[in-house]
């Protein structure tokens, strides 16, 4: 057992109000730079919808993660055989018209303007040429699915739906949406390291967090399309990968993440979690619908003794086991089972999870009548309007059991609650309907709970980094003291 | 005197240079060592010019050091005449399929606005220094025919009078202007070298194929804690 500590998150879905406040936050933060300008670290999607860069889950297209024959796993993209004939072309590069051209405008133009009949106009320009560009795509251009259904029926997840599902899903009227909101994943397997032809990305030992070391990173863009989430980005300008640092700075002074602290919906849950590294390879291995519980079984019990001695053995501090005790992560994954992986069939074992949505038919139009739908006031999840196929595809590849547990789960909570608060769900209905969804009173109080009423504290268990450590194993403390905090040393330019 | 100077002093300055200059930019300027690649903003002209111009330019230069290491190996080729003919022929092929390359480059970083605005003075040098190389070695293979042959005969001991520190320009100085034209222009490459997108050749990711799988790195030293305990 190499037992390891995971800096890891839950996004809770049902709670995403769909604002991009992180996306706005982590861009002033970390990507108003040149180059950055068509970056988003942290963007939100709208689902059923195309997403950032379109289609970014189509992998025929894109190439991103792995693929496993049951014996061996190998990269989609660029193996180590299909690098040395391609590296002067990479194939499955997506270019930036994959994403968008980043523009802004010509301001100066509004006073600039000589007197005439014509109210002044700032003309859009783009970021990368300074030229005039008409714009044609956007970060969040199939927002709120633009008022077309282009953007659902291009959702890759809907090709396993029947075509009433389908047509369902499609009708913009009736449309289910919801949103996703997305950051690199800091997988376990991740697949930008292991297609790094200069070995510049890296998992930092510690915590997980996956870095590009920007000294080493020399062009080569395996990483780009061997990313199946697409979160490793081309600075055209620097000639470097970047992504999501996941605010290290900012964690390792006990501070969220700049994406997490500003949810408005407080939709995001930070903590770290153990688990064992020597059993990755195999579990990737598996069948797809195997996924999800291989990748449960990964994550330990910091509570079990002999868990919490291998990972001292393993050189993990107290203050690291204390905090994965306390991770709201560890609960909703491991405890309650109620957050999944996005597109687990990445084999990359993301480390960031979801709390699939509820979609619930409140009420239906009846000609020119709004008819309140409130004869069974939690219907099924089946009748929900986000058909079971559509989200086992994007959380749970493809297994409807595990997928239909963590709903179910939810509704039970709030069958619980109701009859709490409102009584019109009588005991012994309510107390079925949590034993139906493999759940007890107390634990729906700890659900509800944790995912409606925690603080700033409960939903940030940020461990102790031990950047002293780490310090000192590499230059002398004093003088580290005097110097700056973190970062480059130099100007990062180019000659 | 001026042969003495460009074929017995300037390629010893152009070696100074490149050599001092690689190693004190590979120090202290590690974030500028790549190409570049514009292959984001511009993916398609962007193949009929990289793969071309690279799979062309890597053969020619094998053949020159080939030439340069194993003369009596090329000799002993062309001792045929077929096998000449062949090598002959091949090598001018390549050499198209190189300038191909380089023309294609040149025409994408003007022709996609994208593409030009990661393009610097220094790229333009370098992409001109190359076309006149490219374009001089088609002359010579054209105008003077079995290069393959004299290069071996004449070229290589120059070279190695180079290398033993003791510069004979007297093979040189009876060869076409093409040929020297050539030869400088060479240098000039390799002088200019350090402080191009060249540099890139020398980071290729050879470690890539027998590394692990996966880079992890720690900031606690693992060996020394898993044996403590």
């Amino acid at each position: 057992m190499d037992v390891r500590s995971q800096v890891s998150m839950v996004f809770h879905l049902d709670k995403c109000i769909g604002c991009h406040t992180c996306s706005v936050a982590c861009k002033n933060v970390w990507t108003d730079r040149e180059g950055t300008d068509y970056m988003w670290w942290n963007n939100v999607e709208t689902k059923p919808g195309t997403g950032y860069p379109t289609r970014w889950e189509d992998q025929d297209a894109y190439k991103g993660g792995w693929v496993s024959d049951g014996k061996e796993l190998s990269l989609r993209s660029t193996s180590k055989s299909k690098l040395v004939p391609n590296i002067f072309h990479n194939p499955a590069q997506p270019s930036m018209d994959d994403y968008y051209e980043p523009w802004t405008y010509r301001y100066e133009d509004l006073f600039n303007a000589p007197e005439g009949d014509d109210q002044p106009t700032a003309k859009p320009v783009s970021m990368v040429t300074g030229e005039y560009i008409d714009i044609e795509a956007g970060p969040n251009w199939d927002d709120d699915l633009g008022g077309s259904e282009i953007y659902a029926k291009n959702d890759i997840n809907m090709e396993d739906l029947s075509p009433e599902q389908r047509q369902q899903m499609l009708s913009i009227e009736r449309m289910a949406f919801f949103y996703l909101p997305r950051i690199c994943n800091h997988c376990l397997n991740p697949a930008c390291v292991a297609s790094c032809p200069s070995g510049a990305l890296y998992k930092r030992g510690e915590d997980g967090i996956v870095l590009v070391n920007q000294d080493v990173c020399r062009a080569w863009r395996s990483c780009i399309p061997a990313c199946p989430y697409k979160k490793t980005y081309y600075n055209w300008s620097t000639g470097k990968s970047e992504k999501c640092i996941l605010c290290f700075p900012r964690l390792e002074s006990g501070q969220a993440p700049a994406c997490m602290h500003s949810c408005v919906g407080r939709i995001r849950y930070l903590g770290n979690v153990l688990y064992d590294a020597d059993r990755i390879a195999e579990m990737a291995l598996l069948p797809d619908d195997q996924l999800v519980e291989a990748q449960r079984e990964m994550i330990l019990d910091p509570f079990d003794p002999k868990v919490i001695a291998a990972a001292k053995a393993n050189g993990i501090s107290d203050g690291i086991i204390q905090s994965a005790q306390k991770s709201p992560v560890y609960k909703f994954l491991k405890v309650w089972k109620i957050a999944l992986p996005l597109h687990v069939e990445y084999r990359t074992f993301p480390m960031l999870f979801y709390v699939p949505p509820l979609l619930p038919v409140m009420s239906m139009t009846q000609g020119d009548v709004v008819k309140n739908d409130l004869d069974e006031l939690f219907a099924d999840i089946d009748k929900h309007r986000a058909p079971m196929a559509y989200l086992g595809k994007m959380f749970t590849g493809g297994n409807i059991g595990k997928l239909r547990y963590a709903l179910r789960k939810q509704v039970a909570v709030r069958v619980w609650r109701r009859h709490v608060t409102v009584g019109d769900i009588d005991e012994i209905k309510a107390r079925q309907a949590l034993a139906e969804a493999d759940t007890t009173p107390d634990e729906a109080t700890a659900i509800y709970k944790l995912s409606a009423l925690a603080g700033f504290e409960e939903r940030f268990v940020v461990p102790p980094f031990q950047r002293e450590m780490a310090i000192e194993m590499l230059e002398d403390p004093h003088e580290y003291r005097a110097n700056a905090g973190f970062g480059s040393r130099t100007s990062p330019k180019r000659s | 005197m001026t042969n003495y100077f460009w074929f017995g002093v300037f390629p010893y300055i152009s070696l100074v240079v490149f050599f001092l200059a690689t190693i004190r930019r590979y120090r202290t300027e590690s974030f500028s060592y790549s190409s570049l690649s514009s292959q984001f903003l511009e993916n398609e002209q962007h193949f009929w010019a990289s793969v071309p111009f690279h799979y062309g330019i890597l053969t020619v230069l094998g053949g020159h050091i080939l030439a340069f290491l194993c003369p009596q190996m090329i000799l002993g080729w062309n001792a045929v005449a077929a096998r000449l003919i062949a090598l002959e022929v091949t090598g001018l092929a390549v050499a198209i399929l190189t300038l191909v390359g380089l023309i294609n480059i040149v025409i994408r970083r003007l022709r996609f606005p994208k593409a030009r605005r990661v393009t610097t003075a220094g790229d333009w040098f370098i992409y001109g220094g190359l076309l006149v190389q490219v374009v001089t070695g088609i002359g010579i293979s054209i105008n003077h025919g079995w290069g393959s042959s004299w290069f071996a005969t004449s070229l290589t001991p120059w070279l190695w009078t180079l290398v033993k520190f003791n510069p004979d320009v007297s093979y040189i100085t009876p060869m076409p202007l093409m040929v020297k034209a050539h030869i400088i222009n060479a240098f000039l490459i390799i002088l200019v070298f350090p402080f191009t997108r060249l540099v890139h050749i020398l980071v290729v990711p050879n470690p890539y194929l027998w590394r692990k799988t996966q880079v992890v790195i720690w900031n606690w030293d693992r060996n020394r804690i898993r044996k403590s305990n």
